[in-house]
């Protein structure tokens, strides 16, 4: 094991441990040591994964295209390893997470509910969503899928607002029926070839041609399915969406910043890492109907989006909005799987995918960020009810309307260039599905300024000013934005450093 | 100047209005002083690089079109190939480097005296409503917006490939976005008034409309050819195979060009989405003439001209290229907003139209072939269109500060009246009370009950302006085309004399609208300068402060001299103008190589006979507007003396052809509708009524199971099934009853769908 393997190994396991210290500490130090300390433990796996960040640049990948490859006996009876690595993709993702993580620990520094608690779980969550970007074997992804769930369900559950047992358990249910297909997949697939490892699966898997128990086709054609379905519900891919709204809608600041940010992209994820290498000749014979629920995500999405009157009904919205071109990307990749010709494309609408992914990460943790800031003091999030706000608060109108407009896809902030390269990607492949994503792309401005203008502009509400403080942003909420919006404006004005590390492992994936 | 400095020179022109914008935003926020010395030395530093770069390109044309300081970096890397950016100067770049600086660097001196900065704040004005009397309370806000839209301009004329312009182009969106709608907190008793924020909503959503087109056509040209640099598209090679590839069998290249002119549409306002421009008049007016002058709508018709070459492979080699949509569209454009300006009383909205109209002229110039005559009409408009903005500008400024005066004076004799008849003491001191001792400091500013901006409101300001009437009467000239002594003269004859040519069907619209042109700009001089005063307001007005006046000056001098360089040179009596050359103008000349190596631009020699009838149109327009309008000036509270005879025709044409109300009834009212069905109604009753009834179906299933176990499993797992039971409790109490088993229902209905998959498939 050599010292980068370590690295990644500590960054994997150190939310875990000081999850249990920030408990140890609150208990004894109280809420307030409890929160430093977490922003500290917080930071530790930022600064490795920044190390990271630049070692893997001159690092040497093996055979598979991942680099920091090691794995640690974990269940060898059924030949099962805590095998991690990361790629160019999976990279860029953990740098995502590590970033969101503190800034979502600074928010929730005025929760006063059981606040060691909420620390330690949001921690916990951060080396669930680790280990799934890390994970190089079938059973470890499973788990850490599974084990970013459960903190994420008492976030909500616990600390969400008033409709949060409903939300929560719906956030639960809905992704643990898309988790038992999964598991079940992993079994046939571990049954037929006897292992878990991933870069193994996925060149063996597609030629897979028995002997099996049952047409060796048929299963691969279920096992196909059942994780499409798995993902789709996680993305989420338009008609699997409705837990999401209300998920978001509930959870407390922090919650929402990492499930949007973060945890809807391990379902495109897992489209990128499993399905397409494994399931090439299926996923090339559905991508059209991939791209056809992209196409209905992107555009009808932003239409509820755009007709929503809860500020935070309207934002979690925007999320499926922005995702469904992270799927438009990948149907044209699985296009691509099946027609060599159209790997050119597949690479830039892949690559405009991944770039979504975080972009997106960064805009709507901001966003959710906002939203917070506004319900803190206005005590509702009914956009009726706002407005005017922006003479009371001239900063935080400022920092609302970057994060709008890098949501919006404004060229010069991070969403641009993504969305660029899916739109120039799929353009030759899906035509007209591309045309008509078109429409949600408007649809995604009138929604955004329909937000500025119901909060910002217009005389102030004077019964909301009478009745609540609204007080500008303050310092520790600008410093939890900061780190966001200067990262919009790096990848908006130069994609180029972060491109760079996706673009190989993309160009590794398509193939060509 | 080695060129090699001259590139970062070039990089630094967008770059420093950029710096400025983020300088004031982050550290010299609410220090105004501070905040325009920043924005107007980056200006002006941006405005010396920019003449410095032009000054040592202007000369040879043709060299540099071979040779163009260029220079790129790396931006996306794309499989194995990657995508740069970067700079370029041609001479279409330097001809707009010459305008665009210097327009914006006028405004932004303009912007000084109109935001009030020689007065101290008034405690009565409030952040988001237009300033009364003192300094505009968001001072240093519109100067950083100012320069922020300037860097966006800059970079889409510097820019070396669409990619870059497209960021340029959309930044410079969100900045008429942010200026327009810079009153945000503004509304207007009349409820059917827009107001600034709902314009700057309609402004940027209808350009957005046309923006989602361009990128499908940024997008096509990439995945067509792998890059998008101009110099790399811009070859016979690259123009010839995107002319035979065919798309629905179209050329390819002609498609490609269409979506980029439907982005045109949308940003230089041409029908059908020229409804935002006019509605962009809520702005502040600096606001207007950056959007009509120097930035947005001209980089609308620049970005159509750059891309020009891009159908140039689908002539034969020699051919006139044409591209029919845009000869339709613009001479429509050109007619139709014609026809509404002549009876809008607004003075900004006049020109709003008439902008417009003249952009209406390039497109269809551009869309004939007249690439040279098209991106002439494009400087030397944005010269004379910026003057006239700015000159009612300060007519506004004018009239609004007599509004004030004649307020002041009103409460004084009202307050000597009480003096007199004893009901108070003393008079309390407007000026120095402070604003709570008003006990409104938490209320919004009223709107003034009279329309400043209304010509029938003003007249007789000859007088009271001299300096704004007579830079605002050049403007005026130069817009109606007075032959010439006017610089839009030069440049509407040569698109006319194309038309002339090659569309006599076209001549003639242009023609006529040339004729409505300068009818409506002398209707427009004459209601507001000449005449007696009909309002206290225009009484009381008086000219503007320094700053305001400077710019208005020197944009005059460039309105009635900039179009010399316009003059071909085998012109009887003026040729000399151009050199000793036998054919074409000096601008003609210069600009002409950059798109020589694809497109073949037809060389046409002088004619009088369109010079002739368009000069014709444009005198008999102005000396019928002075017959109507100035003739006999317009007594208080007189209606406009079209109105009765025109009866219907002028309530459509006021209205605009009704065209808002369409849009509104046939398009934003139905996406309201559906959206908010497809919020509320589709996924929360329609998606999750389907997931609600498998919970409902799952729980119902469950009980039967239970009541199996219960009766018939039953013995020995009593414990167990209480178990069971007390779960199923805690699960209904903390639940609504209706999603709790989904899980249940997963699972059952997995392994139903797999064996029945098994047993159809297998």
């Amino acid at each position: 094991m050599d010292a980068n393997q370590l690295i990644l190994f500590l960054i994997l396991f150190s939310p875990l441990v000081a999850a249990v210290l920030v408990l140890i500490i609150g208990k004894f130090g109280g809420a307030n040591a409890a929160k430093w300390s977490a922003l500290i433990f917080s930071l530790i796996p930022l600064v490795l994964v920044i190390y990271l960040w630049f070692a893997f640049q001159s690092a040497a990948a093996d055979a598979d295209g991942f680099k920091f490859v090691y794995a640690v006996p974990w269940l060898p009876q059924i030949n099962s390893y805590l095998r991690v690595g990361v790629d160019g993709i999976s990279m860029s993702m953990i740098l995502l997470t590590a970033i969101l993580t503190p800034l979502g620990v600074i928010i929730s520094f005025r929760i006063d509910d059981r606040l060691p608690l909420f620390m330690a779980l949001f921690l916990g969550l951060e080396t669930g969503l680790f280990g799934v970007f890390m994970a190089l074997d079938l059973v470890i992804f499973f788990l850490f899928w599974e084990i970013g769930l459960i903190p994420m369900y008492f976030l909500i559950n616990q600390w969400g607002s008033a409709n949060r047992r409903y939300a929560s358990l719906k956030f639960l249910l809905y992704t643990m029926a898309g988790s038992i297909g999964l598991l079940l997949s992993i079994q046939f697939i571990w049954s037929a070839l006897g292992t878990y490892a991933i870069p193994e699966i996925a060149q063996k898997w597609p030629t897979f041609n028995g002997p099996f128990m049952i047409n060796a086709q048929t299963v691969k054609d279920i096992t196909f399915w059942l994780f499409v379905i798995a993902f789709a519900i996680k993305v989420p891919i338009w008609p699997f969406h409705t837990w999401l709204p209300d998920a978001h809608t509930e959870a407390p600041t922090a919650g929402s910043m990492i499930l949007a940010g973060v945890l809807l992209k391990l379902g495109a994820f897992g489209f990128l890492r499993l399905v397409l290498p494994f399931f090439p000749q299926q996923a090339a014979q559905f991508a059209p109907v991939l791209a056809l629920l992209a196409l209905a995500g992107i555009v009808f999405t932003a239409l509820a989006a755009f007709g929503q009157n809860d500020f935070k009904r309207l934002v979690a919205y925007s999320s499926v909005n922005h995702m469904g071109f992270v799927v438009l990307g990948v149907a044209v990749a699985a296009v691509a799987k099946a027609n060599p010709a159209y790997q050119p494309y597949a690479i830039i609408a892949v690559d405009g995918a991944v770039l979504q992914m975080f972009a997106h990460g960064l805009s709507s943790a901001a966003m959710f960020a906002l939203v917070g800031v506004v319900y803190e003091r206005a005590h509702t999030r009914d956009l009726n009810q706002l407005g005017g706000l922006w003479r009371v608060m001239p900063v935080y109108g400022g920092i609302l309307l970057f994060s709008a407009m890098a949501n919006l896809g404004l060229p010069g902030l991070a969403g641009f260039p993504a969305e660029f390269q899916v739109v120039s990607g799929s353009w030759p492949v899906f035509t007209l599905i591309t045309a008509l994503s078109m429409i949600g792309l408007l649809m995604t401005g009138a929604y955004v300024l329909k937000a500025i203008q119901k909060v910002l502009h217009g005389p102030a509400n004077r019964e909301l000013l009478h009745h609540a403080e609204m007080p500008d942003i303050t310092r520790r909420e600008v410093i939890a934005l900061a780190p966001l919006l200067a990262l919009m404006l790096a990848i908006g004005v130069w994609p180029y450093w972060l491109m760079t590390v996706i673009n190989g492992s993309v160009m590794k994936l398509i193939g060509g | 100047m080695t060129e090699g400095t001259l590139v970062y020179l070039v990089w630094l022109i967008p770059a420093l209005p950029l710096l400025a914008f983020f300088a004031i935003v982050l550290f010299t926020r609410g220090r105004d002083r501070l905040s325009h010395s920043i924005a107007i030395g980056a200006m002006l530093i941006s405005f010396v690089l920019a003449q410095l770069v032009f000054w040592s390109v202007i000369g040879n044309g043709e060299e540099l079109a071979q040779h163009p300081i260029a220079l790129s970096i790396p931006w996306l890397p794309q499989g194995a190939a990657t995508l740069n950016i970067g700079v370029l100067v041609d001479p279409l770049t330097a001809v707009m480097l010459f305008m665009v600086p210097i327009a914006c660097l006028m405004i932004f001196i303009y912007s000084v005296g109109y935001s009030n900065f020689n007065k101290r704040p008034d405690a009565h004005d409030r952040a988001g409503f237009p300033p009364h009397n003192g300094r505009e309370p968001m001072y240093s806000r519109f100067f950083a917006f100012l320069s922020l839209f300037a860097g966006a301009m800059l970079t889409l004329v510097v820019a070396d490939n669409l990619l870059l312009l497209f960021i340029g182009w959309e930044v410079m969106g969100l900045c008429s976005y942010l200026l327009i709608g810079f009153w945000y907190a503004r509304t207007y008793p009349d409820p059917k008034k827009i107001t600034p924020r709902q314009a700057a909503v309609k402004a940027f959503m209808t350009t957005r409309v046309a923006d989602v087109f361009m990128l499908l056509g940024i997008g096509f040209l990439y995945s067509a050819t792998h890059t998008l640099s101009f110099r790399e598209i811009f070859t016979a090679e690259t123009t010839h195979a995107l002319a035979t590839v065919l798309f629905l069998g179209i050329p390819a290249a002609q498609v490609i060009y269409l979506l980029m002119f439907i982005g045109t549409i949308g940003k230089s306002a041409q029908f059908p989405l020229h409804t935002w421009l006019p509605d962009a008049m809520e702005g502040p007016t600096p606001v207007s003439a950056m959007i009509h002058a120097a930035a947005m709508v001209s980089a609308g018709v620049y970005m159509i001209i750059r891309v020009f070459p891009l159908i140039g492979g689908t002539v034969a080699p020699g051919g006139l290229v044409t591209f029919t949509p845009m000869i339709v569209i613009g001479a429509l454009t050109a007619l139709f907003a014609a026809t509404i300006a002549f009876t809008q009383p607004d003075v900004k909205r006049v020109l709003a139209y008439s902008t417009i109209s003249q952009l209406g002229y390039m497109v269809a110039a551009l869309g004939m072939g007249a690439w040279v005559a098209a991106a002439f009409h494009l400087i030397m408009h944005a010269f004379f269109k910026a003057l006239l903005f700015m000159g009612s500008g300060s007519i506004i400024h004018g009239v609004e500060h007599g509004l004030h005066a004649s307020h002041e004076r009103a409460e004084k004799i009202a307050h000597a009246d009480k003096i007199l008849s004893g009901h108070m003491e003393e008079a309390p001191d407007d000026h120095a009370a402070p604003a709570q001792e008003h006990g409104h400091a938490d209320e919004d500013p009223h709107e003034p009950e009279l329309d400043p901006q209304d010509m029938f409101n003003m007249g007789g300001l000859r007088t009271k302006m001299p300096v704004t009437f007579w830079t605002f009467l050049f403007g005026g000239l130069a817009l109606s085309g007075f032959p010439i002594i006017t610089a839009g003269f030069w440049s509407k004859d040569e698109i006319l004399g194309h038309a002339f040519t090659h569309n006599t069907l076209v001549f003639w619209v242009l023609v006529f609208t040339a004729f409505l042109t300068a009818f409506y700009t002398m209707r427009q001089i004459s209601l507001t300068f000449l005449g007696q005063p009909r309002t206290k307001a225009a009484e009381l007005a008086h000219e503007s402060h320094w700053t305001m006046l400077l710019p208005l000056v020197i944009l005059a001098v460039f309105a009635i001299f900039a179009g010399f360089v316009g003059v071909k040179a085998d012109m009887p009596g003026l040729g000399f103008l151009s050199g000793a050359f036998q054919t074409g103008s000096a601008f003609e000349r210069f600009i002409e190589p950059t798109v020589l190596p694809v497109v073949e631009l037809e060389k046409l020699p002088f004619d009088f006979a369109p010079m002739l009838i368009g000069s014709t149109g444009a005198v008999l327009g102005l000396v019928l507007g002075w017959w109507v309008y100035g003739r006999k000036p317009l007594a208080a509270g007189q209606p406009d003396p079209l109105e009765a005879p025109m009866g219907g025709l002028y309530v459509v044409l006021k209205n605009k052809y009704f065209i808002d109300e369409i849009y509104d009834y046939v398009f934003v009212q139905p996406v309201k509708r559906f959206s908010a069905w497809m919020g509320d109604v589709f996924d929360r009753q329609g998606i999750d009524g389907v997931l609600h009834g498998v919970a409902r179906g799952a729980w119902n299933l469950a009980l039967r199971f239970r009541s199996f176990d219960t009766r018939v499993v039953n013995g020995g797992a009593d414990s167990l099934a209480a178990g069971v039971k007390a779960f199923g409790r805690w699960l209904r109490e903390i639940q609504t009853g209706r999603v709790q088993n989904y899980l249940l229902l997963a699972l059952v209905s997995l392994v139903l769908l797999i064996a029945l998959y098994i047993t159809l498939f297998s």
